[in-house]
């Protein structure tokens, strides 16, 4: 009997409470889907799960991800979310690029979003696109690197050689010539973005030729490049977020891209309303979607950091165009 | 000119040491097991366990030998399942060890979540694996710093215990009753067996101490090539290290020149693509992997597996 009441109660409480639910205006609901890396992978993906939650704080929308333990799973993943009715589902990545579309075909009634990826004119019309001009911070870290170097030499170590890696490559060795022109710059990829200990033989190679500051953006080898810096005692430059954390004496400052901004500003457009399918938003120095770490100034010398602050400023005015490609960065330097 | 070329060499060699010591660690633990006529293609994950129990461990205590003892635990522990199921239960030894990968590597990231914040990753340890012999080398010591004495020699405690290692597990495997036990075990259990040695006992054994190396070898990874585990560290190192114990003959020197050959072309790799050859990043990388197949198939020739390797033992007290 007494079991029949507290079921009896639970009964009214949940009704109560769906009524109330429903009374209240609609609830956007914003979920994600994440690559390999797992949601608290201190990069990427966590990066894009703060924005969500910072959305689901300051908009009160309603927030979900779910998880990619290979590529197989995007699509899936995608789908998957698709049931659930979300208002708008990212994907986190360019790797997911090709599941979305295909996702986004079928369900022509369901928005989207991807990070990192744009199908240019292609885009269907319920994806909405977020991509970074990544050569803007590292231009800025490369300027620093230009300005701190001791040895006139700096080092950059890439993941794996596509036009996404490149951006960082053309736009840190433009920043690095703008600081000091006769600064040479030693450049190697991995190949790989998993490859610690091949990060930490390329680095340790850069730093025996002479360099003194190794920018890198390439993913887990880049683990092995703050190592070699740690155990040589020289500079390493971080990438996509902060990453001091990781040798707090040894990186001397990150090129920031702020996933977070860019998923908290589009998912901010839809709850508006205003949200445009179709279209890539370009995430720069303009709208805080890129940057350099806030722990610059444990090592770099504020006289610099203000000279980094001019060049921001000419960036946004448009004064300065930092180049992303080789042909961009050869006109460039002449 | 001379004097560069020198350096160059004693950077190859060096970074072939340090890309080998993992593989050598877990390659010698495959050996000690398919001696015993137990395959485990489950190394990759129970190397990958055993670097985030290293680097967990080496954290919280502060120190890196506490680490490394945990990295051997975790290895251990996870081959004692293996153990359970190929020879108690005589399950099929590859799906275990398939099984055992995917263990391995969900169980570090599960219980990194648990102990690190919700992180697919530890954070930095504070103290590495020491250098050994660091005191010979830098301003006024024995041998100048960054030369090529220090450049081959100064290496991680890891490096020289993985030589070790090798001259043990041959030793024992060769010269020793127990290891001749596991080698007669591993070609004829049931010779074995009528003999009055316990090939379970003997199996459970070898199983056990494949996963101890095998940790080892993670441990190798996260506390002294880098200061913490994430998520990437260990991709592949596992199979490469099953690899070289083929190519090595299921003997433990042979799996060292296996090992060594594969981080020697790792190392040229990288010191070409240095240098700025004009051969595209990519077709290096294929490297390693190309002149291992080359070498194993032209010099080595054809490799005998233990006679018993993968078959099931039934002691037949049931027929």
């Amino acid at each position: 009997m007494k079991k029949l009441f507290v079921f009896g109660l639970a009964v009214i409480f949940c009704s109560v409470f769906a009524l109330v639910g429903t009374a209240t205006a609609k609830k956007f609901k914003v979920a994600m889907v994440t690559d390999v890396g797992g949601v608290n992978d201190q990069s990427f993906n966590q990066s894009a799960w703060e924005g969500l939650k910072r959305a689901k704080k300051e908009l009160g929308i309603k927030i979900a991800y779910k998880e990619s333990r290979q590529d197989a799973d995007y699509a899936p993943n995608m789908e998957t979310l698709t049931d659930a009715e979300f208002d708008l589902i990212w994907g986190i990545g360019f790797l997911m690029g090709d599941a979305i579309k295909s996702t986004a075909m079928i369900n022509p009634d369901q928005n989207y979003a991807i990070i990192d990826f744009s199908y240019g004119p292609e885009t269907p019309k319920n994806v909405g696109c977020a991509v970074f001009q990544e050569e803007q911070p590292s231009f800025l870290v490369g300027y620093i690197a230009g300005r701190m170097t001791k040895t006139n030499k700096v080092g950059f170590v890439g993941g794996i050689k596509f036009p996404l890696i490149e951006r960082f490559e053309y736009g840190f060795m433009a920043g690095v010539k703008l600081a000091n022109p006769k600064c040479e710059i030693l450049r190697q990829y991995a190949e790989s973005f998993t490859d610690a200990a091949k990060g930490k033989a390329i680095a340790n190679n850069m730093y025996q030729q002479g360099a003194d500051i190794v920018f890198h953006a390439s993913g887990g080898v880049g683990d092995g490049v703050i190592e070699a810096a740690k155990e040589k005692g020289k500079w390493a430059i971080g990438v996509d977020k902060d990453q001091n954390f990781l040798a707090p004496d040894n990186v001397l400052t990150s090129a920031m891209k702020r996933v977070d901004i860019a998923i908290y500003h589009m998912s901010n457009t839809m709850v508006k309303g205003e949200f445009k399918g179709g279209e890539t938003v370009v995430y720069n120095l303009s709208n805080n979607g890129v940057g350099i770490a806030p722990t610059s100034s444990k090592h770099v010398p504020k006289s610099i950091l203000d000279e980094v602050d001019g060049l921001i400023g000419k960036i946004k005015a448009g004064e300065i165009v930092v180049p992303s490609t080789n042909d961009a960065y050869m006109s460039f330097i002449k | 000119m001379m004097e560069a070329l020198i350096k160059d060499i004693g950077f190859i060699i060096g970074t072939t040491l340090m890309y080998s010591t993992p593989l050598i660690f877990t390659s010698l633990g495959g050996v000690i097991t398919e001696r015993s006529g137990v395959v485990n293609i489950g190394l990759e994950g129970m190397m990958c366990f055993g670097a985030f129990a290293g680097a967990a461990g080496a954290y919280f205590s502060q120190d890196p030998w506490i680490g490394f003892a945990c990295a051997a635990i975790a290895g251990g522990l996870l081959a004692l399942l293996h153990a359970i199921a190929c020879v108690s239960f005589a399950a099929e030894q590859i799906v275990s060890g398939i099984a055992i990968n995917f263990m391995g590597t969900g169980a570090a990231l599960f219980i990194s979540r648990m102990l690190f914040d919700g992180a697919t990753q530890t954070l930095t340890i504070p103290n590495k694996m020491p250098l050994p012999l660091n005191f010979l080398f830098g301003e006024g010591k024995m041998f100048a710093s960054s030369g090529f004495m220090d450049l081959v020699f100064n290496r991680f405690a890891t490096v020289y215990i993985a030589f070790l290692m090798v001259f043990l597990i041959w030793f024992i495997l060769y010269k020793t009753k127990i290891g001749m036990r596991v080698r007669a075990v591993g070609e004829n259990p049931e010779a074995a067996n009528t003999l009055g040695i316990s090939v379970v006992k003997i199996r459970y054994g070898a199983v056990i101490m494949s996963g101890v190396f095998a940790g080892l070898g993670g441990a190798a990874m996260s506390i002294a090539v880098v200061s913490r585990f994430s998520n990437t560290l260990i991709s592949g190192h596992g199979f490469i290290a099953l690899a070289a114990m083929i190519f090595g003959k299921w003997k433990p020197q042979g799996a060292l020149v296996a090992c060594l050959l594969f981080g020697g072309a790792k190392g040229v790799e990288i010191f070409l693509g240095a240098k700025g050859v004009p051969v595209p990043g990519d077709i290096l990388a294929i490297l390693p992997y190309v002149l291992t197949i080359v070498v194993l198939v032209g010099v080595v020739g054809k490799t005998t597996p233990p006679g018993a390797i993968g078959k099931i033992f039934d002691k037949g007290e049931s027929a």
